[in-house]
Formats: structure tokens, C-alpha cells, sequence
């Protein structure tokens, strides 16, 4: 909870975080300052160093170096004579060393004139450091300022680059990293998985180092020798990481300046812990210490250690694991009371239609309904937690034809899967980018990689535009058919194009009461489209770079959109600014969906993490990982407990969004899977991808599966058994169709839609 | 993992040569060669980001394949130029030079004439983008456009189940084979597909009237009976040839009624069986005899209905290839054309031959009146003679009342006078001047008489009355649009000259059974079939041997290992136990039909599987 809740409360987070190992330690490091500072002198953890032949490591070097400082702030004058003379350095090399380290902190030329001012720069610095890192590591309900943007702020990346500035020997690198994975490597067995997430993230930190400090080659001969040993999951990012050879690189490099935002995050059991730090302090191993004291974020648990299968499972993201803190928050993932609507027209229909059986059955269901609406979800936020738009007739109307078709709803299972009908789109040789259908499935939208948007009528009902205001005024508006007479006859067809973006149309989005029509583009913004006159109504600006991803929320009014400048936006279709901002993703924003409750939405990102975010406070309350490629596709189950998402990994993770906890790995797709749907009783999970097929899985059972199982939620450490051909129910394969879209009518077809690729 | 492709990603740099001729290319000359390092690491860097930025417009894409506007846009992010105009047919653009040393790679951009651009004709417009769905898809079983292509183990279970529900049978199993496969040429039938023949053909010729008119109506209308065809055909047949043996009028009536459901059901293709239809039909048209008592029976009903079908499926599956209204035409010419035909056989051929329609009576029929007239004469005013001979010379006389009076009304102007007629056509001329003036007043109800389908035979005697109310009601009129014959009818058009054709049998079997004179219809069938038989060298040992056990299982001896399952059910309906010898015939008659038709293969199959036809081998 408190990780939510802003800069200030997350620094104190942060000091208590801190002081964990240093209390481990017993003492070795007593406080903050006293790592955020040189060591001070007298301090166990220097002096060990200070002891050593002053021929050995260039750290030791540093630390008298660091030490003459100290002395000299303190103007013992006299101390510093002696310490150089006994150290045998010579005069100016205070000096020279001084304004290395501390020039690239203050960004400026830096001299030896005020070392009392040079100090407290450095402090200062630092302590943008770290705060700067506390902002973005956990999330926060920080707007405006957007990572991006600090790109461009000189300073901020230097004081976040200079964490790297302290110095080595750039030769020694490789030998640290090869004893200690000689060391995890002999380790026992049960400890070795847990210490071999530390690899990772030592390797990316001194690389980094080494490119920071011009160690080219050495960094090159660094990669080569130790890149093969990652984690094929982190592939993608290792090979951002190869390109990177220069320090004027990794300016700009916004995958860098994730590592150096972010804490990398482990899970580590204590026993594992207290057994690394145990290992690295007989070594005096104090480069790879600091590496894992400055960058890492260890979150340690008592308990049993994971195995290796319970860590690939949870890992994979840009920055770790997620902090368990993270996930704590209270999510009010139950559904929203249903508005009662009294029917007296329904009942009337219904005994026109079917003259007995129906109206005895409607009796006890419209009770049955009743009691449930009495009855408050306890995990259910309340009705006015977010205003929500006032039903208007039309509403009512579609709530009451929807509930009729319910009735008519094919109850499927494993036994009686769903019926596939597949809407191929045909010569879209521009690129069929992005596909929609109206919750009726009257309408299907398609976006086109050549910025147009169109829009097809699937039932015999043609499209027609309103007529215009000049022939509005001729009708007669006490008329009973008035909405029938507005529209134009002449301008009926099955579809209609809508110009207006000027990049690939990216995502799309119907209102629920199919009056609009949303899009986001390449070119950044996000256009509302009347789907009674067939033009733009407005285009939102906002994301200065591509969107993504839009929706809208289930209850209309709101919605969602992610891009390229990892801020997802929360916007109300009557204002032309964002309500919401919701900043935390390391990476673009790929996929965006609104909670049936619409009180949350969820995002998917490129940096492998799905963020679940509380639109009433805009705080972050989920953070789930595990994926091993960006996220295409998230769908909510229909009773709002769970959540699955797709990626380019071609799995689909299944999550407890109550628990925060995955509770499922479907595997089977072997390409990106750009569509996951419930179907409309949350029995059946379909999903679409890239690789031409439709699969079916057995959602009952999955999450059934979940409620037998005896998992810990504290920990979090599930178990998952890998069931997937168990689960999958059925693969269906298209020619040479990618499956963009899934949709379930109501009465619970399928429908899927795919561009056809020749 | 993966440790041999790795190392080669950091290392992957451009040649400083690139970076001199590209300084070149824009007239800087002389560049050192650290600067030359220098950019080529920064320039290969920038490359670098630029593609993985791409990537990301592939993925949201939706595609598999970087484009340059991929490149395009990763640019535009960077707040880079994007490349304008850079566009080419080829995959790599790029043509080498080398000379002085040097070695130069360099974009050919060839001079185009503006002229040859403006002149060229436009290409074609590109298609439209358009939506593609299957067309009902609100019918479960059309819904699986995706469940067509899909390969693998898995899914099998889930289409079966599919098939399963879609069909609506209790299938249990067994029928999961049958329809996942859904053979084109195999006739195996399932066990409920079995039940429901074994009930329809009880019913057709079972003594229940109500019962054989749901039959009929379920024949006429279901629009799963493909796979049972052949054997509703061989049914039928083979019930012709047994019954005409034994003049059982009633049997032969509930036979050609079932010929006439399976022409009205428009799900049905016909033309397959035609060669076992047609024998069938002509045989109760022409036959010398077709029931036990000639003088009292109303068989005249039968031959007018049988002529009808005749007429129908003329007009169905006639096509240029098969002839088959000229042959059939042919047919009943000669044999009425003969002067020992019998009364009953000339009266069939007339009414087969009127029945084609006002062409056919004009042009066959009128020229032949003034004969046929003094041949009726001759029984009736001659010395007495059978009464059998001058009922039927009564009846031809009014059918070729009826059906010339019509046509004459329109060919002849209109004063109709006795004399003339008498002058024109003989015996019959002042009948037919009577009809004639009748015929004009209601010209316009008689015109509709050669179209109509739904049938009730009522004869001026009323004998019996063959009334099909059942099927009138759902079969309506039946427009020739509905049973189109496909332009191929591969069973006749490849090999016209074959004796094994269906028709010719027919053809014979007429000739026959004229010129025999006397002879029992059961010689006539021999003769007919040790006609055809003999050619089809080929086939006929192989078949007949194979069927020799299906006499034996139909004459009662019970272990027959073999036999499909018309052959039982005909037993079953149609066999009285007395007819052992005309089994012996139909034994050498069965190979001529099995030898040259698609049923062959049915028929293998059937004899494939074991005698309950329990269990059913899946192909």
C-alpha cells in the first residue's frame, strides 16, 4: 500500500529497505549515509581495504582517496599529510581523483576550490539519485514529467549516470563475475536458483560500468564472455545492451535508463541471501557488493527457497520480479450492481413471442436478480466509487435486449465448445492493423495501416448517416418514426471509411452503446468518431508518440489509451485533456483494458510487466511479471477475479488479480498472441494469434484447479503445474489468417477476424 | 544457450569503406581513418536502435515482415527525416562497381522518360478491401470455416463432437467416423441411416396407406437421402422386375410412387441411377401384362402415371449427351410401330409418347391416327374377339381422344367440320371432332395437363383409384430449375458405345417382349438381361461369382456371408416364397447393372462388411 502512495512515503519505504542488510551485516554498513558517502573512516567495511598492499586494487586507492577527503572537509590538515605520506600519493592526486568522481555527479567542470561545496554536490546528487529512482521504481500518481522527457534534461541523466562513475580495474570485471558464479555454482542445490538471478542483472550493471568508463573493450570482451550465460528470456534486451559500446550512447538509451530508474528486483529466500553476502565479504568482493547494494533491489522472505521453475516463472520483466509490497494494495475486483430496470415491455414481448413456459420461468429469474443486486459483492467497490455515466433510455433498451439474448446463451464447456466464425478481410493488402466488434455483433471496425478506419455492418442493416442540418429541419420532430426519419436512406451501404488519422491505426474501440467509435494512430492521437454522422467528433492530444492501444470503458464515458511514451491516459470523451496519468511502465504501453467494473484499468507493456491501476486514485495496485515478451493481449474474465494476458512469447498467463498471484501458464501458441477472449459465462478462454490459429482453453478448470490447490498468498510462490494440453480444449487453424480479433456474440459464437495474408 | 550466436551480436559493425564512400558521396574527401571508426560505430549504433524501434511498428502491425514504413516510422520517433520516395521493384537495389582499387556499391537510378509514364495505360485498380464471412452463420454446422483446414491430432475430438451435435442423431460413436470423413463414392450407411431405409421401404409398399403416404413424404423431402439412393434404386428395380413377374399391380403402383418421391426431393441427383430407374419405369408403362386379372384391374392407371414419370424425368435429365427422350422415343415408336404389339403395350407406347408433350403427339401420333383408327375399328366392329382386346382398344381409343383432341384444337382452324375430320383421321375422325370442339371451350385447363405433377390418376372406370394427396401438399409443382442436371453426366457421356449402358438394356427388353409375342414376361426378362450381359465381358465373371451368395440368402437358405442390404430388404418385401425360379434370372440380370455403374464400389464395400452390418470399418 505504501508504495502507492507518493514520493514521500516511498523514500521512508526506501531507508527501510535499506537498512535490512545493513542490520544482517551486523553493523558493517550502520547507515544510509554511510553507503550513500564514501565510507568513513574506522568503518569495518574500509578498513579491511585500507590494510591491503596500496599496490593492490584501484578501489583501495579510491578509499584513501575517499578517506583524504573526509580528513580535509573536516580540516584535519595534519591527519591528510600523514595518511598521503603513508599511502605514498602524491599531492595532487587528491585533487585530480576528487574532481573526477565528483565533476561527472555535479555535471560541471568541478575543481578542487570548494571541496566543502564539492561534497555537499555530490550528496546532493546522489540524493537525487536515489529519489529520482524511489519516483520511478514503485509507481506513483507522478504526472506531467514524463521519462522521456528527462532524456532530454541533461543533468538528470548525468546524476543518473554517474552511479556508475565509481572506478575498478576494468580487466578484474570478468574475473569477479567468473568466481562468483564458480561460488553459486558449487553452491547447494536449492540455493543455486535463487543465487543465479543475480547474474542477470551484475552483468548488465558491470557492463554498463565498464562502457561508463571507456572501457570499451574490456566491455566487449565482457559481453562476449558472459552474455551466452543469461537467461534466454532476456535475449531481446541483451541485444539493445551489444549495441551499446560508447558512453555517448547511453545517453538517449531509454533501455538504459531503465536499468539505472529502476531497482532491479529479486526474490531472494534469507538463507540464500545470508549466504551470498556471507561469500562476498571473505572475497572483499566489494565491486560486485556495491553493484548489488546500489542496484539492486533484493526482497528477502523467510521460508523455503524457490525452485528454479517457480523463478522463470515470475521472471522475465525489464526490472525483476515485482516487490510483494507491490501487490498488497486491496483490489476491488467484484462487479458493479446491475441497474434494476423494470421491464413492462420486455413481459409483454415475451408472452407475444412464446406463450407459456417464458413468463414462469422470468418470474423466478427476475427474483433471483433481485436478491443478487441486494446482496453487495463484498470485493465489489462501491456504485459511486467513479461517477459512472446515467443510463439513458437507449441503454435501458440494449440492457433489456441483451438480457434476452443471454437467455438464449449456449452454456459451453469442455463438452460443447463454442461454434467459430471467422471474418476474413479480404485484399487488405495496406494492412489490417487493428479490429473491433459492437458488443451486439452488428458492427465490425477495422483499422488500416494506411490510416483509414472502416466500418462494416454484419447484419442485414445497412449503415446510414444522419441527414444533413439543413434537411433536419424539414422533418417533422413530433413524429413517432423521428429517429427513423433523420437517418439518410441515400447514403446506405454495408460499409463506411473514415479519413482523418494520418498514421497506422493501431487500436479500436466501440462504445458500448454503439454510438462511437474510438481510434488511436501512429500519429498520436486519438480520434472519436460518430458512428450516426460518420465523421470525427474530436482528436484527443496527448501521447506525443504513437498510441498503441485504446478502450473504452464498459460503461462508456471513459477510456483508456497506452503508447509509445509509457504513460497510459485516462480520458472522458467530453474532455479534450486526460483525467488520469498513470506513469510506472519501463517501456511503451502495448495493450490497454478496461476492468468490467471499470473502476480499474490494466496495462501491458513492452518491459514485460502488466500494471493494474486504480482509476479513482490512479495509483498502481498490481504489478504482475512473468512474461518473457512484450504484452499484445489482456482480457478480464467476465466476473472481474482474473485476468489473462498474451505476449510475444506466445503464453498466456493467467493471473489472480484478488491475490495478485499468476495462477496459470497456457502454452501452445508459437507466435505472438494479438487477441485472448472469455466467453460469456468465463468458461471457455479463447485465444488468437499470429501463428493462423484459434485455440480453446478450459478457463473452469484452470482457475478451479487454482481454488484446490493449497498456495500460500502470502508468499506468493505458486506452484504451477504445467497442464497446458490438459486445459487446451481446441486448436483451430486458419490458411493463412492471423487471428487479430476475438469476439463472443452474446449468445456465446465466436467470431474471430483476420486479415488474409496470400 | 544459445552462446555461439551471440557474440557475434556486439561485434557486428559497418566497414569504414562505407563510411569513406558515403563522405565521398557528399564531397568530403579526405577523412582520417579514426574518424572513420568513429562513425561507423556511432552511424552501425544508430542502425541499430532504429531497426529494434522498428520492430515495434512490425508487432503492432500485425505482421511478420519489416517494411520500410516500419523504418519509416522508427525514424519519425527519433524526430529523424523519414526517407521519402526511396521505393523499388527489387529486393536489394544495389549494383557494384569496382575500378582504381576502389570497390563501390551505388543505387542505379535510371533516367525515365516522362512521356512513357504519362502514356502508359493505368494498371488495374486494386480490389477493395472486403469482409468475408461464411454465409449462414448462424447455423451451427456452417460455422467452421476454421475446422475445414485444421490438422493434427487434437482436434478431432472437438470436431466429432461438433458433428455430432450438429446432425441431431443420437450418434454414439460409430457415426463419428462416418461423418468426419464424409466419403464421396463409399455407401455405408449407419446404423440409423439403416433403420430408417429398413422402415421407409415397409412402409412404401407395406399395406398401411397412411403410413406409406409419411413414407413417401419423408422420401420427397429429406435432404440426407444421397447416401441411400443407390439402394432406394436398386429397390425399385429389382421390385419392378419381380412384381411385373407376378402381375402385382398394387406393388408396381407403390414402386412407381416412390420413383416419383425421389424425382420431387431436389436434394437428390438422379441422373446417377437412371439406368435402373428408366427400365423400371418403361416396364410399367409398356408391359404386355401387369396385372392377374387384365379385364377387371385398372392398369391403364399405372401405364398413364408411369408415362407421366417418364415424361418428367425426360424433361429433367435429357441432355444432348444421353438422348435421353430421343431413345426413349424411338423406343415406344417402333415397338407401337409394330403390328403384333398388343393392345396393352400399344396402349403404353401412346401414352408414353403424348405424354412428351404436344411435339411429340403432332409429329408422331396425328399421322398415325387414320391406321391406329381402322385397327380400333377392326376390334370393335369386327367379329367378336377377346374381351380383353376390346377393352384395351376402347382405352387406346380414348386416350388418343384425350390427348390428340388438344393438340389438334390448336394446330387445326377453327371450323370444325365432321366430314373433314372423317377425311383426315379415319375411324376416329367425328370422335375427335367432338373432343376437339369440347377441347377448345377449356382449352386452357387441358393446356396444363402435361405439366402437372402432383398426381391423381382417376380412371373414367373407377377400379382403383391411385391418389397421392400425401405428397401434393408438400412436393408442389416442380420446376425443372430445382433438379439441374449437371453438364457432365459422366455415367453416359464417356463411353457412348458401350452395350453397358443403362439405357439399351431397356431398349432391348422392349424389342423383346414384342416380338416375342406370347412369351411370359418371365422370358422377357431373360432375354433383356442376357442381352446386355453378354458384351460387359469384363466385369461380369468377377460380379457374378461375388453374387452368387445373394441368391442363395434370398432364396431362404439363410447363411448368406455376403449380401448388401437392398438385396435383404427386397427379400423381405418382395419375395413371396414360391419365386425361386425367377430368382435364377435376376441373378444373371443383377451384374449388368452393378458392372458399369459408381454403385459398384457401394456395393464392394457393402460386401466388405459383415452380414449385420454392425460394424462399420472407418476409411
Amino acid at each position: 500500500m505504501a508504495a502507492v502512495q507518493g514520493g514521500l512515503v516511498d523514500a521512508v519505504e526506501k531507508k527501510d529497505i535499506k537498512t535490512e542488510p545493513s542490520e544482517d551485516s551486523g553493523g558493517n554498513n550502520n547507515a544510509n549515509d554511510g553507503r550513500l558517502l564514501s565510507p568513513p573512516p574506522g568503518s569495518s567495511a574500509s578498513a579491511p581495504g585500507g590494510n591491503k598492499p596500496p599496490a593492490g586494487a584501484p578501489e583501495d586507492q579510491q578509499t584513501l582517496l575517499a578517506v583524504l577527503q573526509f580528513l580535509r572537509k573536516n580540516n584535519l590538515a595534519e591527519s591528510v599529510e600523514i595518511l598521503r605520506r603513508e599511502a605514498g600519493l602524491p599531492e595532487d592526486a587528491l585533487d585530480l581523483k576528487a574532481g573526477d568522481s565528483a565533476g561527472a555527479g555535479s555535471g560541471g567542470a568541478g575543481g578542487t576550490v570548494d571541496l566543502e561545496g564539492e561534497d555537499a554536490s555530490s550528496l546532493l546528487s546522489r540524493v537525487t539519485v536515489s529519489s529520482s529512482a524511489a519516483a520511478q521504481a514503485p509507481t506513483k500518481g507522478r504526472t506531467g514529467l514524463l521519462p522521456t522527457k528527462a532524456v532530454e534534461d541533461q543533468p538528470d541523466v548525468n546524476v543518473v549516470l554517474s552511479a556508475y562513475s565509481q572506478q575498478g580495474d576494468p580487466a578484474l570485471y570478468g574475473v569477479y563475475y567468473s568466481g562468483l558464479k564458480r561460488f553459486i555454482e558449487s553452491v547447494l542445490d536449492c540455493h543455486r536458483a535463487e543465487l543465479s538471478q543475480v547474474f542477470y542483472p551484475l552483468f548488465v550493471h558491470m557492463y554498463l560500468e565498464l562502457v561508463y568508463n571507456n572501457h570499451e573493450n574490456e566491455a566487449k570482451v565482457f559481453f562476449e564472455k558472459f552474455s551466452g550465460d543469461q537467461e534466454c528470456y532476456y535475449e531481446d534486451d541483451l541485444r539493445v545492451l551489444s549495441s551499446l559500446t560508447k558512453k555517448e550512447h547511453m545517453r538517449g538509451n531509454e533501455t538504459l535508463l531503465d536499468f539505472r530508474t529502476s531497482k532491479f528486483v529479486l526474490r531472494i529466500s534469507r538463507d540464500s541471501y545470508q549466504l551470498l553476502k556471507r561469500h562476498l565479504q571473505e572475497r572483499q568482493n566489494n565491486q560486485i557488493w556495491n553493484i548489488i547494494q546500489e542496484h539492486l533491489y533484493i526482497d528477502i522472505f523467510d521460508g523455503m527457497p524457490r525452485s528454479k521453475s517457480q523463478i522463470d516463472a515470475m521472471s522475465g520483466s525489464l526490472a525483476g520480479e515485482a516487490k510483494r509490497e507491490a501487490n498488497k494494495a486491496k483490489v476491488y475486483y467484484g462487479l458493479l450492481k446491475e441497474p434494476e430496470i423494470e421491464l413492462p415491455l420486455d413481459d409483454e414481448d415475451e408472452e407475444a413471442e412464446n406463450e407459456e413456459g417464458k413468463p414462469k420461468k422470468k418470474k423466478p429469474k427476475k427474483d433471483s436478480m433481485g436478491s443478487k443486486s441486494k446482496k453487495q459483492d463484498p470485493n465489489a467497490p462501491s456504485q459511486t466509487r467513479i461517477p459512472l455515466p446515467e443510463l439513458k433510455d437507449s441503454d435501458k433498451l440494449d440492457k433489456i435486449m441483451y438480457m434476452k439474448e443471454a437467455t438464449k446463451r449456449i452454456r459451453l464447456g469442455p463438452d460443447n465448445l463454442p461454434s467459430i466464425c471467422f471474418y476474413s478481410f479480404l485484399n487488405a493488402y495496406q494492412g489490417l492493423t487493428a479490429v473491433d466488434f459492437t458488443d451486439d455483433s452488428s458492427l465490425i471496425a477495422g483499422g488500416f495501416a494506411d490510416s483509414t478506419v472502416r466500418v462494416w455492418s454484419v447484419t442485414p442493416k445497412k449503415l446510414r448517416k444522419v441527414k444533413s442540418a439543413a434537411d433536419l429541419n424539414l422533418i417533422d420532430k413530433e413524429s413517432d418514426d423521428v429517429l427513423e426519419r433523420i437517418m439518410d436512406e441515400k447514403t446506405a451501404s454495408e460499409s463506411k471509411i473514415l479519413y482523418g488519422h494520418s498514421g497506422p491505426v493501431y487500436g479500436i474501440s466501440f462504445s458500448p452503446d454503439r454510438n462511437y467509435l474510438l481510434t488511436c494512430s501512429e500519429d498520436g492521437t486519438i480520434r472519436l468518431w460518430s458512428l450516426q454522422t460518420f465523421t470525427c467528433l474530436v482528436g484527443y492530444k496527448g501521447h506525443n508518440y504513437p498510441v498503441w492501444d485504446t478502450q473504452f470503458s464498459p460503461h462508456g464515458y471513459y477510456f483508456i489509451s497506452g503508447g509509445h511514451d509509457r504513460v497510459a491516459r485516462l480520458w472522458a470523451t467530453d474532455h479534450y485533456q486526460p483525467l488520469r496519468m498513470f506513469s510506472g511502465h519501463l517501456a511503451d504501453i502495448t495493450s490497454t483494458r478496461f476492468h468490467p467494473n471499470s473502476n480499474y484499468v490494466v496495462t501491458g507493456s513492452s518491459d514485460r510487466t502488466i500494471r493494474l491501476w486504480d482509476v479513482l486514485t490512479g495509483n498502481c495496485v498490481r504489478i504482475f511479471t512473468g512474461h518473457k515478451g512484450p504484452i499484445h493481449a489482456l482480457a478480464f474474465s467476465p466476473n472481474g477475479k482474473f485476468l489473462a494476458s498474451g505476449a510475444t512469447d506466445g503464453r498466456v498467463l493467467l493471473w489472480d488479480i484478488g491475490h495478485g498471484l499468476m495462477i496459470g501458464e497456457l502454452k501452445g501458441h508459437t507466435d505472438t498472441i494479438y487477441s485472448l477472449k472469455f466467453s460469456r459465462d468465463g468458461e471457455i478462454l479463447a485465444s488468437g494469434s499470429m501463428d493462423n490459429t484459434v485455440r480453446l482453453w478450459d478457463a473452469t478448470k484452470a482457475f478451479d484447479d487454482l481454488e484446490t490447490d493449497d498456495f500460500t498468498a502470502a508468499t506468493g510462490h505458486i506452484h504451477l503445474q504445467d497442464n497446458s494440453q490438459e486445459l487446451l480444449l481446441g486448436t483451430y487453424m486458419s490458411k493463412s489468417t492471423p487471428v487479430i480479433h476475438l469476439h463472443f456474440t452474446r449468445r456465446n459464437l465466436l467470431l474471430a477476424a483476420g486479415a488474409y495474408n496470400p | 544457450m544459445a552462446e555461439e550466436r551471440r557474440p557475434k551480436q556486439c561485434t557486428v559493425v559497418l566497414p569504414t569503406e562505407s563510411m569513406k564512400a558515403m563522405a565521398e558521396s557528399i564531397g568530403v574527401g579526405q577523412l582520417q581513418e579514426e574518424s572513420c571508426v568513429a562513425l561507423s560505430e556511432e552511424v552501425s549504433y544508430r542502425i541499430k536502435e532504429i531497426a529494434q524501434d522498428a520492430l515495434k511498428f512490425m508487432h503492432h502491425g500485425k505482421r511478420r515482415k519489416l517494411t520500410t514504413n516500419d523504418i519509416d516510422n522508427a525514424l519519425k520517433l527519433k524526430n529523424v527525416e523519414p526517407l521519402y520516395g526511396f521505393q523499388s521493384q527489387e529486393f536489394i537495389p544495389f549494383r557494384f562497381a569496382s575500378g582504381g582499387g576502389r570497390e563501390l556499391h551505388f543505387y542505379e537510378e535510371k533516367e525515365v522518360d516522362l512521356s512513357d509514364i504519362i502514356n502508359t495505360p493505368l494498371p488495374r485498380v486494386p480490389l477493395d478491401v472486403s469482409l468475408k464471412a461464411p454465409k449462414e452463420q448462424q447455423k451451427v454446422e456452417s460455422t467452421e470455416p476454421l475446422k475445414v483446414v485444421k490438422p493434427g491430432q487434437e482436434e478431432d475430438g472437438t470436431v466429432q463432437g461438433k458433428g455430432q451435435g450438429a446432425t441431431a442423431a443420437d450418434g454414439k460413436g460409430k457415426e463419428k467416423g462416418l461423418i468426419r470423413l464424409k466419403p464421396r463414392s463409399t455407401h455405408e450407411l449407419s446404423v440409423e441411416q439403416q433403420l430408417y431405409y429398413k422402415e421407409i421401404t415397409e412402409a412404401c409398399v407395406g399395406s398401411c396407406e397412411a403410413k406409406r403416404a409419411e413414407a413417401l413424404q419423408s422420401i420427397a423431402t429429406d435432404p440426407g437421402l444421397y447416401q441411400m439412393l443407390p439402394r432406394f434404386s436398386t429397390f425399385i428395380s429389382e421390385g419392378v422386375r419381380v412384381n411385373v413377374v407376378q402381375n402385382n399391380l398394387a406393388l408396381l403402383i407403390y414402386l412407381m410412387r416412390m420413383v416419383k418421391a425421389l424425382m420431387d426431393n431436389p436434394t437428390l441427383y438422379l441422373e446417377k441411377y437412371l439406368h435402373e430407374l428408366i427400365p423400371a419405369v418403361v416396364t410399367c408403362i409398356v408391359s404386355k401384362q401387369l396385372c392377374l386379372r387384365p379385364d377387371v384391374d385398372n392398369h391403364w392407371a399405372l401405364r398413364d402415371f408411369a408415362a407421366r414419370l417418364m415424361a418428367q424425368s425426360c424433361k429433367t435429365f435429357s441432355t444432348t449427351t444421353n438422348n435421353i427422350q430421343s431413345r426413349i422415343t424411338k423406343t415406344f415408336t417402333k415397338s407401337w410401330l409394330d403390328e403384333k404389339t398388343q393392345w396393352t403395350t400399344r396402349y403404353g407406347c401412346i401414352a408414353g409418347l403424348a405424354e412428351l408433350g404436344a411435339d411429340v403427339i403432332k409429329t408422331l401420333i396425328l399421322p398415325r391416327l387414320t391406321v391406329e383408327g381402322a385397327r380400333i375399328k377392326a376390334v370393335m366392329e369386327g367379329p367378336v374377339v377377346s374381351n380383353i382386346d376390346k377393352i384395351g382398344a376402347d382405352h387406346v381409343q380414348s386416350l388418343l381422344l384425350k390427348h390428340c383432341a388438344s393438340v389438334i384444337a390448336k394446330i387445326r382452324p377453327q371450323p370444325d367440320n365432321v366430314e373433314q375430320y372423317r377425311i383426315d383421321y379415319g375411324y376416329l375422325g367425328p370422335m375427335l371432332c367432338s373432343h376437339v370442339m369440347k377441347a377448345r371451350t377449356q382449352a386452357a385447363l387441358q393446356a396444363q395437363q402435361v405439366n402437372r405433377t402432383t398426381l391423381t390418376i382417376t380412371q373414367p372406370r373407377p377400379t382403383l383409384t391411385v391418389s397421392q394427396s400425401g405428397l401434393s401438399g408438400s412436393a408442389g409443382p416442380r420446376t425443372p430449375s430445382i433438379i439441374k442436371v449437371p453438364s457432365s453426366l459422366t455415367l453416359m457421356s464417356p463411353r457412348p458405345g458401350t452395350p453397358s449402358q443403362p439405357s439399351p438394356p431397356a431398349t432391348k427388353y422392349i424389342v423383346m417382349a414384342t416380338s416375342a409375342g406370347p412369351a411370359s414376361t418371365q422370358q422377357v426378362i431373360t432375354l433383356s438381361s442376357s442381352q446386355s450381359a453378354s458384351p460387359v465381358t469384363s466385369t461380369v465373371p468377377s460380379a457374378t461369382s461375388t453374387l452368387q451368395p445373394l441368391v442363395k440368402l434370398e432364396s431362404g437358405s439363410g447363411p448368406g456371408l455376403t449380401g448388401s442390404r437392398p438385396m435383404q430388404k427386397y427379400i423381405v418385401v418382395s419375395l413371396p416364397s414360391s419365386a425361386s425360379s425367377s430368382l435364377e434370372n435376376k441373378s444373371s440380370v443383377l451384374p449388368t447393372s452393378i458392372s458399369s455403374t459408381p454403385i459398384e464400389a457401394g456395393m464392394k464395400l457393402d460386401r466388405s462388411e459383415s452380414p449385420g452390418a454392425s460394424t462399420q470399418s472407418p476409411h
